[in-house]
């Protein structure tokens, strides 16, 4: 290379920095730093109304997992606390294999349909997804509330005389999140069956595959990529969750969200807010760790 | 003869899939349709009517939640599409510089991190900094709008850049155009539906945030998403039904321009 090549793409690459300045800017300002300034609020002590004392502590983290006994001082496991992890966990895994079960044959039936109509049906998944999460929340609210469409129906044909009490229980979360979130496993899970090659399952049926069996050994594990992405993509905001179960949980049915919301309001411990959403952070990018190595796996056996 | 053997079809899927798109769809048109109901709950429809609408219209305080979203939207899509299209312009068709990768994992961390971490994170800043400064306007609530905005207006940008025909620019400098007018005259031109693409999409986000504003308002600065959640305390009213169903509307329009602007053309 000569040196005056060199010269010009030393100044490309200065150009390309001075271009994405602007954009590090505004995400190191509202999106970057206020992390770590929470990373730092973690180790403190909690103000009398709500904000920090600027002193340091570990009661923050400590307080995710134990209580201390107002009587004696030692520290136990805080049920409550752990009632909640429970119950966002195995919320959010529930919720994502309910949308893998729906979305998996949804995307199936997509990606087999005449190239024509395949954009029709994509984009009426799409809708949905970016239909304000609250509003979709509010229409799953009027379908199951006791006044609600489902209510309504069978009190109508007579099978019940009185309401379902059907909103703020788990179930609810559960079906509002699985809603909500069903275009986040559909999505993913289509782009890999449209890059499956439908031979391979005739090569299957001419070996005399069962069509079960064809499913199971053939066609999950060469769309496995595409299962993992789906997957996280849906498990990851039902952890995170915190407008899907506010509206349709209420105040008893709370989740990982919730519970740090309270910490900033009621709770007045913000220490422990911050401990948990840091938490929450890291859980979620070891999942989208997951995530990147899935789809890169995805690229390269399509290559 | 047999019927002929369906390679790719499996049994029950296309039910499945049918139910899903009713699943996905009933809800959303229960609620668009009883926002134009004359009753007050599901139970009792008492024929068509736009009360509802009415009620909600003269509302003074969905007129400035409204006006406050459009605002906020408005700031947020010109300040996020900028920068935007600037880090578009400096991360494709040139060598990947040093940190690049970096770069993208910036540009895409708030599609990343849950919302509630961000919110809560912006919740502590912002505290500090209102004390510090006395200011409590909207600036707050643009800022942490933008930066949560880029990635839905950086990714359909840079889709647009590396579909461009590198040609054309080539051919303006070669008839002597400087870099600054190549680029006014014939990146910007062709970059243009991709960037009008990303600022829809920016916009829409924007509009319908929920978690991050709910935190990050002072008192008495509530959108329209943040005034709904607040009146969700007296119970889901019809009047809610029918600003739901225009933001719901609102979206469908720009998506379908989204997707005809961005449409490949065959």
């Amino acid at each position: 290379m000569s040196p005056a090549e060199e010269a010009a793409l030393r100044q490309s690459d200065r150009n390309g920095w001075l271009l994405v300045l602007p954009a590090l800017i505004v995400l190191a300002l509202a999106a970057i730093l206020p992390l770590l300034v929470m990373l730092v609020y973690s180790f403190l002590t909690p103000g009398d109304f709500g904000n920090v004392e600027w002193q340091f502590s570990w009661d923050g983290w400590v307080s995710i997992l134990f209580q201390r006994d107002i009587f004696d001082g030692t520290l136990g496991l805080a049920d409550a606390h752990l009632t909640i992890f429970w119950r966002s966990i195995w919320l959010s895994v529930v919720t994502t294999a309910l949308a893998f079960v729906v979305g998996f044959p949804t995307a199936w039936f997509i990606a087999t349909r005449p190239p024509a109509q395949r954009p029709i049906w994509l984009f009426l998944v799409t809708i949905p997804f970016w239909t304000n999460l609250l509003i979709r929340t509010f229409a799953i609210l009027e379908v199951i509330r006791s006044e609600g469409l489902i209510n309504t129906a069978l009190i109508k044909t007579g099978m019940i005389s009185e309401p379902i009490q059907m909103l703020y229980t788990d179930g609810a979360v559960l079906a509002g999140m699985a809603y909500v979130y069903l275009p986040l496993m559909v999505l993913p899970l289509y782009a890999a069956i449209d890059r499956f090659d439908m031979r391979m399952l005739e090569a299957a049926y001419d070996l005399y595959a069962s069509r079960w069996l064809a499913l199971r050994r053939v066609i999950l594990p060469i769309v496995s990529p595409g299962i993992v992405a789906g997957s996280i993509l849906v498990f990851v905001p039902s952890l995170g969750a915190y407008v899907t179960p506010r509206v349709l949980g209420g105040g008893k049915n709370m989740m990982i969200g919730n519970f740090i919301e309270l910490q900033f309001g009621q709770g007045r411990n913000w220490p422990l807010g911050a401990s948990l959403s840091m938490t929450l952070l890291v859980i979620v990018t070891v999942a989208l760790l997951f995530y990147v190595r899935a789809a890169n796996r995805g690229t390269q056996t399509h290559g | 003869m047999a019927e002929r053997f369906a390679v790719n079809r499996l049994p029950g899927f296309t039910t499945i899939a049918i139910l899903a798109f009713l699943a996905l769809y009933i809800p959303i048109i229960t609620l668009v349709f009883f926002s134009f109901n004359a009753g007050k709950t599901v139970m009792d429809f008492n024929g068509f009517s736009l009360q509802w609408y009415a009620v909600a219209w003269n509302n003074t305080a969905v007129q400035e939640a409204a006006w406050r979203s459009v605002v906020i939207a408005f700031w947020a899509t010109v300040i996020a599409t900028t920068v935007a299209t600037m880090a578009a312009l400096g991360t494709t068709r040139r060598r990947a510089f040093k940190g690049q990768t970096a770069v993208y994992v910036a540009i895409n961390q708030p599609l990343m991190v849950p919302e509630i971490v961000t919110a809560v994170a912006l919740l502590i800043v912002f505290a500090w900094v209102k004390v510090q400064t006395g200011y409590q306007g909207l600036g707050y609530l643009i800022l942490a709008h933008a930066a949560f905005c880029i990635p839905f207006a950086y990714l359909p940008i840079r889709a647009r850049l590396e579909g461009l025909d590198l040609s054309l620019e080539t051919a303006a400098a070669d008839l002597y155009a400087t870099p600054w007018r190549t680029f006014r005259r014939v990146t910007l031109p062709l970059l243009a539906p991709g960037i009008v693409a990303g600022a829809m999409l920016a916009f829409i986000t924007s509009l319908d945030d929920v978690v991050i504003t709910e935190f990050v308002k002072s008192a008495g600065q509530d959108t329209l998403p943040t005034y709904m959640l607040g009146q969700l305390r007296r119970g889901v009213t019809p009047e809610v039904n029918a600003i739901s169903t225009l933001l719901l509307g609102l979206t469908v329009v720009i998506l379908t321009a989204f997707f005809l602007l961005t449409r490949e053309r065959r």
